[in-house]
């Protein structure tokens, strides 16, 4: 570090006002907190660099209004419609939306962080934990990042497992992002729709993993148990509680005048903006892409299913919601096809090295009892590398890259979170929109703050 | 001669302070302070499968001025921890907290750079909720024992 002098010309000179003069005006900047203030003259070129190249603005500040009809608000982080921790500031012109800007990190956990903390084993917790609506795509596309590195084939039956407990997740998710955007426009009954139909799905997975949330089911090799008595019946009625009940959703909102009001042209994203910024999932398919990693890059034997992939028109909020309806449909039909086909056998790989012997073997043999103790207590090895795993996770492609340095634990882990991509999408979908519409693009983004933080 | 036996037969006789605690307990009005999974269980626990209004708690007031208790549901980070305590000032007296989770009451599995180790270092706790996440059982537990600990004068 270098001495500088005052007369040193890199030294700004910087203005100081003191309470209760008169001569200093107000700085503005002075009242947030440094890197996240919001500068009332950024336009033109900062504007654009900060929106990304595609968008053009066609908003000039000076000729329409003067200073004190534009205002800066606050938004969040505690807020009820914004889905977890976000906070947004916008730049508002009346009741229009001129700018807007996320402000992520109140959630930030340090989760790839501790996932270099714990063996490969253990990663599966971790990881559940990230995108909490969707807990077994982490845990899914985690452990077949590690099976890739390990260059192991699960077991017929672990891989139908996975995919049935997946889609099921799946529907479970979308059903939460129907009711929570329901609700922040403003239709409370349909959030009471959405969650009662999800109460069931996670009763099926507390009687299979044990947890309602957060499962630690899926793991490297296979998936944690199996499927527990009377699972066949339990599918079933799940899938036709759900397809009897969606004509009540489509009752309520297909063609309601007010959610359609509220949700048509609102929050609108063309295809092009969505590939220059990363935006996958419902909202990507949703502009007219038909972009789905299923077909695309399939993984666990999901090439084996028959579905379709629902493709909306305008890519805007309701095309989003009719898109993610479609999908349940889509994924019920995946459910019924994996119930019907599901082999018998064992639901993880018989590799001692990598996952722990029957609990039966450990009274009987010397060499499981081994076994046992060194996976649980310090995991298995992985070969050196690195790999990059995606799947179609309920908001988009999620992402796994992974790098191994042939100990039991990753040297380092990386998510690629779909809700932390789709959130860049968010000032230009708001932009030049009315305040109100703000909510209803939030919640049809269905971001998960866990997921973008994580 | 208490004034029991002075009042007429339909006057209803009460401490003061009872009276106001039962009041307390039978609406008492939560802030939504949902944060991460746990939030998701709690959105459940008011959902109309559990169904939270039959405890007179199914208004979650969006702003802390309306609310007297805070369930903080999900892992504190550090930089939302100066906006926890904000929120709680701004609730009006009195008021209680429950930590809903591993991650609230000590940080859980998450003990790193990131994480508040308890949301007791910021706010003082009435309640602590075990579970990752507890289910909607788990937080109706934690609330009813937070009333008996009201209508007993002790929270």
């Amino acid at each position: 570090m270098t001495d500088k002098t005052i007369d040193d010309p890199e030294i700004e000179e910087v203005d100081l006002w003191v309470s209760g003069t008169e001569e200093a005006e107000w700085d503005v900047y002075s009242t947030d907190e440094g890197a996240q203030k919001m500068r009332l003259e950024e336009t033109g070129a900062r504007l654009t660099e900060q929106l990304g190249s595609v968008v053009t603005d066609d908003y000039d500040l000076d000729d329409i209004i003067t200073e004190d009809e534009r205002m800066i608000i606050n938004m969040g982080p505690q807020h009820p419609s914004t889905h977890g921790v976000l906070r947004l500031q916008l730049e508002l012109e009346g009741e229009m939306i001129r700018r807007s800007k996320c402000v992520i990190g109140y959630l930030h956990t340090g989760m790839e962080k501790t996932a270099e903390t714990l063996t490969f084993l253990q990663g599966p917790t971790n990881v559940t934990r990230m995108d909490y609506l969707a807990p077994l795509h982490n845990e899914l596309c985690f452990s077949l990042a590690v099976e890739r590195l390990l260059d192991i084939e699960v077991p017929p039956r672990a891989e139908v497992i996975r995919i049935l407990m997946t889609e099921l997740n799946r529907i479970a998710s979308h059903l939460v992002a129907m009711a929570t955007n329901g609700m922040d426009i403003g239709a409370l009954s349909i959030m009471t729709y959405g969650f009662r139909e999800r109460e069931q799905i996670l009763a099926f997975f507390e009687k299979t993993t044990g947890l309602r949330l957060n499962h630690n089911y899926i793991r490297p090799g296979g998936v944690a148990a199996d499927l527990p008595p009377g699972w066949r019946a339990d599918v079933s009625d799940i899938c036709d509680t759900i397809t009897g009940r969606l004509t009540d959703y489509e009752d309520m909102l297909k063609e309601n005048p007010i959610w359609v009001g509220r949700t048509r042209g609102v929050g609108v994203i063309t295809a092009e903006e969505c590939r220059a910024y990363g935006i996958t999932g419902p909202t990507l398919r949703s502009a007219g892409v038909p972009w789905d990693l299923r077909k695309a890059f399939p993984y666990s034997g999901i090439e084996n299913y028959e579905f379709e992939v629902p493709v909306g028109e305008h890519g805007d909020v309701y095309d989003r919601y009719r898109v993610r309806i479609e999908e349940i449909i889509q994924s019920v039909g995946i459910v019924r096809q994996a119930a019907d086909a599901m082999p018998k056998g064992d639901f993880r790989i018989d590799d001692r090295k990598v996952t722990p012997p029957p609990r039966h073997r450990i009274d009987e043999s010397m060499e499981a009892l081994i076994h046992h103790f060194k996976i649980f207590t310090e995991g298995f090895r992985v070969p050196a590398g690195e790999t990059y795993v995606a799947i179609e996770s309920p908001r988009g492609e999620l992402g796994c890259y992974l790098v191994a340095d042939g100990t039991g634990k990753p040297w380092r882990m990386h998510t690629r979170a779909p809700s932390f991509y789709n959130l860049q999408a968010l000032p230009i979908m708001m932009a030049d929109s009315v305040v109100a519409d703000t909510i209803a693009t939030i919640a049809s983004l269905d971001p998960v703050m866990g997921d973008v933080d994580r | 001669m208490s004034v029991r036996r002075t009042a007429p037969s339909n006057v209803l006789t009460a401490t003061v302070d009872k009276a106001a605690r039962w009041a307390q307990t039978r609406s008492m009005f939560p802030a939504t302070f949902g944060l991460a999974c746990c939030a998701i269980e709690m959105m459940a626990t008011g959902a109309p499968h559990n169904d939270l209004a039959r405890f007179g708690m199914e208004v979650f007031r969006a702003s802390p001025r309306q609310a007297d208790l805070m369930i903080v549901a999900g892992r504190v980070s550090q930089k939302m921890a100066p906006v926890l305590r904000q929120v709680y000032d701004q609730m009006p007296d009195p008021k209680w907290v429950i930590s809903m989770g591993a991650c609230a009451s000590t940080g859980g599995m998450f003990n790193n750079y990131a994480l508040v180790q308890g949301v007791d270092q910021i706010v003082p706790v009435d309640i602590y909720v075990p579970g990752c996440p507890p289910g909607p059982q788990g937080l109706m537990h934690g609330i009813l024992t937070l009333h008996d600990r009201i209508m007993a004068g002790k929270a």
